[in-house]
């Protein structure tokens, strides 16, 4: 078979990819070692706060900081907006001050005048009737013919409402930078982002704009460990940019992380979506049409539509509808995923209100119509067939409006979701030197996802070599560019710029030890810590000895993505099924078990794999159950600010938690493709279809609180 | 009457209260006996009206970790302030600020605290232990080495947090049950979601603590 030179080795060749491996990192992670943006602490550095807009809507009409510039141990102050700007959501940045203590610095902020003109705002959309100019169309599209699907009479038809609303990122890390100028026009900023390559361009233009004259390859930016970032950390942000501007104004470096209460305002937030659904099968089950008229609100921009209907995209009649609202609230960002667990929501929920309708059981439905999302059908089935399995489907399912014996309702629930997560750019300097020490470098993070571990296995495999003999750079911009960790591009993108730089110096030093083995390069592999002859371990030299023949020149080659061989590609499907519990007395949800069956290509890591899909059913509980940006019509400000009355799961809510990876043969083949998105998409459609047929009736939107779920009861709409 | 409360012996009896999960089943008790003073506080001289401290910076030694440490501070800095901005010990990590996440977790004479529900000058006399005082020349302690066997972190950022809850924990309940992990540990948040990990790294964490291993 002709295989490429960068190819990944073949199932019985590989040593260490597709092991279970600890993260290279954890020692210096639960030990406190590891040091985050957070944790940098230089010599005469000073704190920074921030003052944000109490008003959702307002014009600045006075801003007077004198009193607190001439507080002692306050070393700057800058007005980010002064007089005369329209401010647009709560928590907005006005002005921000540098002072030798956090204290102070919080003493300083009370002491700033302000004086605003308050204007009328909407900070909540759900009620679409009230948005008034704030809703606008965006977009529509049809295929098919709709009307004649919906209206033929031999068409079982289901209409709902169903929805989910905005949450916070909530990182526990808070957003945030610190910023020393090593000279007159050099920056070195520590940032918690997921974006260390982007972060010096992004800054550089803002204080070039600003009459600061820095070079962007004068400013380093380093974050060497990150506190979580789930999409909202690819901007340096006004408040990174101000930091670096703080810190010029007092000479000195400055530490600014946004406050818990600022953080989940303004630095995070993903967009609502609403809709009202139709959907229409033939009696045997097969999905025919769809309609939806859905709207949603990711702060002053609107929203777009998420992709609906969603995953079964072959629904051959349909026709979407969509109504962006700008509200007054903190902007939106990319959150996990963007758009894919709302589209999961409005879809899933809608198709599985259908099948009750059509008194099927959800697990045939969405067999019986996996055809509809694509070339990807037959994986679907497998995926379908396997999580119910790990669910005990067969024994624990029963229909709708079955209810369980007890006071305790339990009912299981079906989602399917879908991503692309194709491998990012990416260069990476390998050098192999001639003690035998291997570094390979690259700018690239660590978001706890397991990159610096998937790198250093594919070196380690790459080289024949145990995976401490690989000393691996990250973190840094002195190191080659490498793309930001979004859109689960980073495995796939970090895994092939490694992968090709190894095989090129592993080749390069092939070449020079060839003579003395008395055998052509190519007839040489790596492998046990030794370079072997092919067929004959007998003859061979080890790493060290191999490498002392490098005299004193280094090896360094650098290796791209994309670049020659195909090692990765885009597109996965999953599975995911919750087994939930419900008191009709109380309202509480209870999650008894949830199961994951996905797919991602080959998998470099199994242990890290299967973390990130444990974590994203946790995240989908969370999101699921308990998470609301809850907003104050009065007021126009976020009420739970904090994280007493943001909830998130404890270790106590989540149940029995099953994941399966699907590998082998049909998978690894695919090669490496991006995992973080795809698991934390159908929890909340899996949840909320098993609280329905826990109930018999449907509780419309997320998260499915006590309050709603009493008042579903009491309304008992669907039965 | 509660206001009247919070003169000198009130405030010695909170030092014993240092952590918010216990200061409401706490607070009754102590502050109506007012008899609850550690060794440590035993050997101070007793505190009288002339003790307030501040507003200004005082002087206080906080011994964490075994060494003690001088420190200037102002007496509204809390313990996780003063460890992280004045003495440059950050493992304890501020997130929630204020008493709900956990990950700003130390042990204060052998019990878990929220360091960022404690001020720094309560922690005077007191022996502070942090992630970093679990380790020892390299070696992990028994819980740090069971999370990264069982991946019970991602991001890291409440881990140490946890590995302190959780060392505490099993002081205290060294045979634990899962339902008892559960609501040990339910002081203690994370948003990438690591439970399924902490799970079965505290038992078997348990298992090699009463085996003796190293640093247990």
């Amino acid at each position: 078979m002709p295989k490429c030179k960068y190819d990944w080795p073949e199932a019985g060749e590989r040593k260490l990819i597709g092991q279970r491996i600890s993260r290279v990192d954890g020692p210096a992670k639960t030990s406190g070692q590891a040091k985050y943006t957070y944790d940098v602490n230089l010599p005469g550095m000073l704190y920074a706060k921030i003052l944000g807009s109490p008003y959702a809507h307002a014009r600045i009409t006075a801003l007077d900081t004198s009193a607190a510039e001439s507080m002692p141990g306050v070393k700057a102050v800058r007005k980010i907006q002064d007089v005369g700007t329209e401010i647009q959501w709560a928590g907005d940045e006005i002005v921000a001050v540098a002072a030798e203590s956090e204290d102070i610095a919080r003493d300083a902020l009370d002491k700033i005048k302000i004086e605003f003109e308050q204007l009328p705002f909407l900070v909540n959309e759900e009620d679409l009737s009230r948005a008034a100019d704030h809703a606008k169309a965006a977009g529509s599209e049809k295929s098919g013919d709709p009307d004649k699907a919906f209206s033929d009479p031999e068409a079982v038809i289901s209409e709902g409402y169903y929805g989910i609303a905005t949450i916070t990122h909530c990182c526990l890390e808070a957003h945030g930078s610190v910023a020393d100028w090593t000279g007159p026009d050099t920056l070195k900023t520590y940032f918690s982002t997921q974006n260390v390559s982007g972060i010096p361009g992004e800054v550089g233009e803002a204080l070039r704009q600003a009459n600061i004259d820095v070079k962007n390859n004068n400013i380093e930016t380093i974050c060497q460990y990150v506190g979580g970032g789930f999409g909202s950390k690819f901007s340096a942000d006004r408040w990174g940019v101000e930091n670096a501007r703080l810190a010029k104004l007092a000479n000195k470096p400055v530490k600014l992380l946004l406050e818990r209460d600022i953080d989940l305002t303004v630095a995070g937030a993903r967009p609502s979506s609403y809709a009202k659904v139709k959907v229409a099968a033939k009696k045997d089950g097969t999905i025919v049409a769809w309609q939806s008229d859905s709207w949603g609100t990711g702060g002053p921009a609107g929203t777009t539509m998420p992709p609906l209907p969603y995953v079964f995209t072959g629904i051959p009649n349909k026709v979407t509808r969509h109504t962006s609202v700008s509200t007054n609230t903190g902007p939106a960002r990319a959150w996990r995923a963007p758009n894919h667990p709302q589209a999961a929501v409005l879809t899933m929920c809608a198709l599985d209100d259908l099948a009750a309708k059509l008194n099927m059981d959800p697990l045939e439905f969405f067999s019986k119509n996996a055809d509809l999302a694509g070339e990807r059908g037959k994986v679907y089935r497998e995926e379908l067939q396997k999580a119910a399995e790990l669910i005990d489907w067969q024994k624990n399912w029963h229909p709708r409006g079955h209810q369980t014996p007890g006071a305790m309702k339990r009912g299981l629930g079906i989602s399917l979701h879908t991503w692309g997560g194709r491998g990012h750019n990416s260069s990476c300097n390998v050098n192999i030197h001639p003690d035998g020490s291997v570094e390979l470098d690259l700018a690239s993070q660590d978001l706890g996802t397991g990159t610096r571990t998937v790198i250093t296995i594919v070196a380690a495999e790459t080289l024949g070599l145990p995976l401490e003999a690989i000393q691996l750079n990250i973190g840094d911009t002195k190191y080659p560019p490498s793309g930001a960790s979004g859109g689960s591009t980073t495995v796939g993108g970090v895994s092939a710029s490694s992968r090709r730089g190894c095989v090129d110096a592993r080749d390069q030093l092939f070449a020079v030890v060839a003579p003395s083995l008395g055998v052509p390069a190519d007839q040489l592999i790596a492998a046990d810590g030794k370079i072997q002859v092919k067929g004959d371990s007998s003859k061979s030299l080890t790493w060290k000895q191999a490498c002392a023949k490098l005299g004193v020149k280094s090896i360094q080659v650098t290796g791209k993505n994309p670049g020659p061989c195909s090692l990765g590609s885009s597109g996965v499907g999953g599975v995911e099924i919750a087994d939930v519990s419900v008191d009709p007395e109380t309202g509480i949800v209870k999650i008894n078990k949830m199961v994951c069956a996905q797919d991602c290509g080959l998998i470099i890591d199994l242990k890290t794999a299967e973390s990130q899909c444990y974590g994203a059913l946790i995240m989908g509980i969370t999101y699921a159950l308990f998470e609301q940006k809850i907003m104050d019509d009065v007021t126009g400000r976020m009420l739970n600010p904090n994280m007493e009355f943001y909830k998130l799961a404890g270790i106590g809510d989540i149940g029995e938690l099953v994941v399966h990876m699907m590998t082998g043969p049909g998978y690894d083949e695919r090669g490496t493709i991006g995992l973080g998105e795809p698991p934390v998409i159908s929890p909340g459609a899996a949840i909320s279809n098993a609280v329905a047929n826990a109930l018999g009736v449907r509780v419309p939107t997320l998260p499915i609180t006590p309050e709603k779920v009493l008042a579903a009861i009491e309304k008992g709409e669907i039965s | 009457m509660r206001r009247k409360k919070q003169k000198p012996e009130a405030v010695t009896a909170r030092k014993d209260n240092f952590s918010r999960r216990d200061f409401l089943k706490g607070a009754s008790v102590a502050v109506s006996s007012g008899l609850l003073v550690t060794e440590a506080q035993a050997a101070r001289p007793p505190a009288g009206p002339e003790a307030v401290a501040g507003p200004g910076r005082v002087a206080i030694t906080l011994k964490v970790n075994g060494r003690p440490h001088r420190v200037n501070l102002e007496p509204r800095v809390t313990l996780l302030d003063a460890l992280r901005d004045y003495l440059d010990i950050t493992g304890a990590k501020k997130v929630c600020d204020r008493g709900v996440c956990g990950a700003c977790t130390v042990i204060l004479d052998g019990k878990p605290v929220y360091a960022c529900n404690v001020l720094a000058i309560q922690a005077e006399g007191h022996e502070i232990v942090t992630v970093e005082g679990l380790s020892h020349a390299g070696q992990l302690h028994p819980v740090m080495a069971a999370f990264v066997e069982h991946d019970a972190q991602q991001c890291g950022f409440c881990t140490p947090g946890f590995v302190v809850a959780c060392k505490a924990f099993l002081d205290k309940n060294p045979n634990p049950t899962t339902d008892e992990i559960e609501a040990g540990l339910g002081g203690n948040l994370c948003r990438c979601g690591t439970y399924v990990g902490i799970r079965p790294a505290v038992l078997e964490a348990a298992q090699t603590m009463k085996g003796g291993k190293a640093n247990a």
